[in-house]
């Protein structure tokens, strides 16, 4: 009986980490699919976005001496950011085509890797959790780091606020209109330039918001942006390009294959997401929940 | 006019001691990309130090090349410095790997390396050569002693983590060894994703419920920052042990009071109490405003053995590899001397604890075991 109740709290202990992993890859992976499917654009410095949220958060939270203006104020920084990338590069780059779109963006990832190095120094940088969240909650028989608990529920709010947005209201029909078929979504009147960058912004802000979240728990390194491109991108492809659904789905998938690889399986954990990711290719090349029909 | 000017210089060389030193030419082979380059900057920090301190800067061209910790990349930048850049000397290398993959050029070309940091075991046991000498530390080195002490020390129990490379295996095999002899045993091991996890949750979570006295890692790097920081953050009441580079004063302040109460093996503690590195210390804060870490130290010490060796017969290739196995001296570590069956460093290694006084994070230590030195393991010269 022990070794039953140890073995069900030590199951319930992988589903919230991989549930935590979860939803950082969803904050990170719904700001990229949703520029996709509105823009048709590919731009992998979204993760150098990221990167950038943790650095920014984690100077001011020096600055201010709270987590929470940081979790606050470095989004809105990175949005900036973002608005200026989107001026200078990726307004001229939208009929430039895949190829030029990735190979621009993907070059915006190292000058950005350099730009935190000259700024921030090569050694990684920690961030505290606040106080209120820098212990473990205990419940159900288990105990869980509150910090962590937190990032489940920012995903999760992050997640029903996206939702209603897009399902419930006027904009959210409006963008929706226009990941379906952009011409007619114009020639009704929507005006589909100011939409872009409206959601190209919060999109960036998205990114941001996760960079920050994820420092007291990862750190903040010059390769975090990087690391987390890639099982972003697969998050994406899975999910569908452009599709919330699918950026929830794929970010669960993606959580849950990678803590139960590890813990079922080590020696495969790392092939087994390529493998479903082969497996999706194959099958369905829209990705498990397309955004167009 | 041009005659004059010609003229001025023979004169000025010749008051400037009368003979034209011909300069030494060293390559140094670092990372400076990648989770191990904070490493690699504080390698060539202690290097320029060295040289600095001795105010023979200018007698030292230094050629940088970056291995980004990749074997391909470091071997073909290897060939870059020996063939185009014709170095006297190699100095560097971070990862086991690239030592691994450099092993068998260097040894071909017959051009000294002084390894300031890669561990691999091979490089000074099976597969050593005269032309590498090594005076940071061997993965076996550093875990042996740790895992003889954990024994003594009633830790009947053990369950172990590191990165997935030649490193990780290496350093824990040697602990699973002597652990193993002291009368430990090895409950649960497993290696994580070299340079891809960033979330330990999962291991974490599944070493905490192995149950064992003791949970023995070893991760250096940002890795170690965040695998420290997250066992914290889980409360595992079992003790975290590990090499000491997972709690490296290089970025111990990055992991805050997570660190505190980790137990760990090094050789090297910017706390030692000897006039060596007192000195060391203090040189080397006034230039760079932070205490040294193990790494500067490795590439202090490779400065210091690459000068003996130049005055003691000259910076050809061979008179190098003829004269830098003989060095002995005491260095900021503690006395060091070459192991002239594997051209492996002799040292001693010092068990510690992290502590937190005065404010800042530092480094107790608990036990020393003196002039640790490796078996030959099938090195023949």
């Amino acid at each position: 009986m022990q070794n039953v109740a140890m073995d069900v709290s030590f199951w319930i202990l992988q589903c919230l980490n991989a549930l935590q992993y979860a939803m950082l890859l969803f904050l990170l992976s719904v700001g990229l699919t949703v520029i996709f499917g509105l823009l048709n654009f590919v731009n992998l410095a979204h993760a150098s976005l990221y990167m950038l949220g943790a650095y920014l958060g984690i100077s001011l939270a020096a600055l201010t001496g709270s987590f929470w203006w940081a979790l606050l104020i470095a989004p809105l920084l990175v949005m900036g950011i973002g608005a200026g990338l989107y001026f200078t590069l990726i307004a001229r780059l939208r009929t430039a085509g895949p190829m030029n779109q990735v190979l621009v963006t993907f070059g915006l990832i190292f000058v950005f890797l350099d730009l935190v190095r000259i700024g921030w120094g090569d050694i990684a940088l920690g961030l505290a959790a606040p106080p209120a969240l820098s212990g473990t909650l205990h419940f159900l028989g288990i105990n869980y780091p509150s910090y962590r608990l937190f990032i489940i529920g920012l995903g999760g709010t992050v997640m029903a606020g996206m939702w209603f947005i897009l399902a419930r209201t006027q904009i959210g029909a409006m963008i929706r209109a226009s990941v379906e078929n952009t011409d007619m979504a114009a020639a009704l009147g929507i005006d589909v330039s100011r939409l872009f960058f409206l959601v190209f912004c919060c999109g960036c802000a998205l990114a941001g918001l996760a960079g920050v979240a994820a420092a007291p728990i990862l750190s903040a390194t010059t390769t975090m942006g990087i690391t987390i491109l890639i099982p972003t991108m697969i998050v994406v492809v899975i999910g569908g390009l452009g599709s919330l659904e699918g950026a929830i789905l794929g970010s669960l998938i993606i959580g849950f294959i990678d803590v139960f690889g590890a813990v079922l399986m080590p020696s495969f954990s790392a092939l087994l997401t390529y493998a479903l990711l082969a497996a999706v290719l194959v099958w369905r090349p829209h990705g498990l929940i397309a955004a167009r029909g | 006019m041009k005659r004059f000017f010609a003229g001025l210089l023979v004169v000025l060389t010749l008051l400037n001691g009368g003979v034209v030193r011909a300069d030494t030419k060293v390559g140094l082979l670092l990372p400076n990309t990648g989770v191990l380059a904070a490493l690699g900057t504080a390698i060539s920090e202690g290097f320029l130090l060295a040289l600095d301190e001795a105010g023979r800067s200018d007698e030292f061209t230094l050629i940088t090349e970056d291995t980004e910790i990749k074997p391909a990349i470091g071997l073909a930048k290897a060939r870059k410095l020996v063939y185009q850049d014709e170095v006297d000397v190699i100095v560097g290398v971070v990862s086991s790997g690239v030592l691994g993959a450099l092993r068998d050029f260097i040894h071909g070309a017959e051009t000294p390396l002084i390894v300031a940091n890669a561990g691999n075991n091979h490089a000074t046991g099976r597969d050593c050569s005269p032309y590498i000498m090594r005076v940071s530390f061997s993965n076996g080195q550093i875990n042996r002693p740790i895992g003889t002490w954990l024994a003594e020390q009633g830790v009947k129990t053990a369950y172990t983590l590191a990165a997935d490379y030649a490193a990780g295996h290496q350093m824990i095999e040697s602990f699973g060894k002597a652990f193993t002899d002291g009368g430990g045993t090895i409950i649960g091991s497993e290696f994580t994703p070299f340079g891809q996890t960033k979330d330990f949750s999962a291991y974490l979570t599944k070493a905490q419920a192995a149950g064992a006295d003791a949970i023995f890692v070893f991760y250096a790097g940002s890795e170690a920052i965040n695998f420290v920081k997250q066992y914290h953050s889980f409360n595992i009441k079992t003790p975290l042990y590990g090499s000491g580079f997972l709690t490296s004063p290089l970025y111990v302040e990055a992991q805050g009071d997570a660190a505190i109460g980790v137990i760990a093996a090094l050789h090297y503690l910017p706390t030692l109490d000897t006039p060596e590195n007192k000195i060391f210390v203090d040189a080397y804060r006034k230039k760079y405003g932070t205490i040294p870490s193990e790494y500067a130290v490795q590439g202090y010490d490779a400065a210091l053995s690459l000068m003996a060796a130049v005055d003691a017969g000259g910076n050809s290739r061979a008179a190098l590899a003829q004269n830098l196995p003989k060095i002995r001296y005491t260095g900021p570590r503690g006395p060091l001397r070459i192991d002239p069956k594997t051209n492996n460093i002799i040292q001693n290694i010092y068990i510690y604890d992290t502590v937190r006084k005065n404010g800042v994070l530092t480094q107790k230590r608990l036990a020393t075991i003196p002039g640790v030195r490796d078996d030959a393991a099938g090195c023949k010269m």
